[in-house]
């Protein structure tokens, strides 16, 4: 399935504010403790870890866990002091890796 | 159960009866405000807004002070929780299935090529109220058909390309999108008079005793409404917010599916998806909402 998101970055931000970044993505979060209606065990596919950098610098990263709900939705802070562009990565089970690229403008 | 049919018959009148005098003592409010205040400057006195010596408001008091509708949303029943994340976009789970369905809507399909777009524009204009009034009169069928059923109707039509099967991820993208369109417009009562019989019929089995079990909707969203089962409060059963993200889903789901899930709940056979009985069950259900405002694309827990 294809894989959608939705990213909440503030339009614009001056320099040296508190910004609230919010992210949503489509995965289905597949504990691995569920069997399908023939009683197989169905495979776990989680999201295993999510950052987001500016530019190349990491400035929040999380785990993520099968007790996390479907769509995972993550609210975290950023000092904004320049120009420049948030990278979103979301990684998981079966090689699952997902990036998303919002620009940020501070003036 | 014909006994429990006929018992809850006058229920149904009395509640739509009551609300048939609420709509009047409505309508009724801004005259008795106008002529109040008329009748204040005639007579040399300040008027005082929101009073009048009108005899009506003497017998009637409690409606003009607070004119409340009694029925509840099922938002209502959520924990706070839940209802923000309705009420916040960018945390709605159901808006990752609008933007899919922005893309249905311009991308070309079947063998006619043809896009949503080419024959009905801009959704933001075309689309406004119409999640509103549905379900609505198909003449081919000649019967009245669900949104997601109309939307199936418009691929096979006009677009030469297969039918998706209920809540299939592309119609619930294009009926989460479509019901945005209609975020907070009142639901519209039902007055096509061809859709006379199919309310009247879903009326008939909303207090129709079902299932193993042996209960009808009346018995759970109308006697027992607002208290609980398993822990989880019963709500009214007005469908004011779908396509809805229920979390028990961690999915979007039409309003079929959740009926789908209540035929069950009961233990009886679920009726086809697109058939003559959940439509008819879904055009009465609409009605008893009517004037309730629009919530979808929603979240339930």
């Amino acid at each position: 399935m294809r894989i959608r998101t939705l990213i909440d970055v503030p339009p614009k931000a001056r320099p040296g504010e508190l910004i609230t970044i919010r992210a949503t993505i489509s995965h289905p979060m597949e504990t691995g403790y569920r069997r399908d209606s023939g009683g197989t065990l169905l495979a776990r596919d989680i999201i295993r870890t999510f950052s987001c950098r500016f530019g190349d610098k990491t400035f929040f990263r999380s785990d993520l866990f099968p007790a996390v709900s479907a769509n995972p939705y993550l609210s975290f802070h950023y000092r904004a002091q320049v120009s420049g562009e948030l990278t979103f990565i979301w990684s998981g089970d079966r090689g699952f890796e997902h990036r998303e690229r919002v620009a940020l403008i501070v003036e | 159960m014909i006994v429990a049919r006929l018992a809850l018959r006058p229920l149904l009148w009395g509640l739509a009866t009551r609300r048939l005098l609420l709509a009047l003592a409505l309508a009724l409010v801004p005259l008795l405000l106008l002529s109040g205040h008329t009748l204040a400057q005639a007579s040399g006195q300040p008027p005082t807004p929101g009073f009048s010596t009108h005899s009506a408001q003497r017998t009637q008091p409690q409606v003009l002070q607070s004119p409340v509708d009694r029925r509840r949303s099922g938002f209502s029943f959520m924990s706070p929780a839940t209802q923000a994340l309705q009420q916040d976009d960018a945390q709605n789970p159901a808006m990752l299935w609008v933007g899919d369905g922005l893309r249905a809507w311009r991308e070309p399909a079947g063998r006619g090529g043809n896009r949503c777009a080419d024959c009905h524009g801009n959704p933001n204009t075309s689309m406004r109220g119409v999640a509103a009034r549905y379900p609505a009169w198909d003449a081919a069928l000649a019967r009245p058909v669900s949104l997601a059923h109309r939307i199936n109707l418009c691929r096979e039509r006009h677009q030469q390309a297969p039918a998706r099967a209920a809540d299939h991820e592309e119609l619930l993208g294009l009926e989460a999108m479509i019901a945005l369109r209609s975020r907070g417009l009142p639901i519209e009562p039902v007055t096509d008079p061809r859709l006379q019989p199919a309310r009247e019929q879903g009326q008939a089995l909303f207090s129709t005793r079902i299932g193993q079990i042996a209960l009808s909707c009346a018995d759970c969203h109308e006697r027992h409404a607002g208290a609980r089962l398993g822990g989880s409060p019963i709500p009214e059963g007005h469908p004011t917010a779908y396509p809805i993200f229920r979390l028990q889903w961690q999915s979007l789901g039409s309003l079929t599916r959740r009926l789908q899930g209540c035929f069950t709940g009961v233990r009886a056979d679920s009726p086809e998806p697109f058939g003559e009985i959940m439509s008819a069950l879904q055009v009465f259900l609409r009605d008893r909402a009517a004037g309730m405002p629009h919530e979808g694309p929603g979240v339930r827990p």
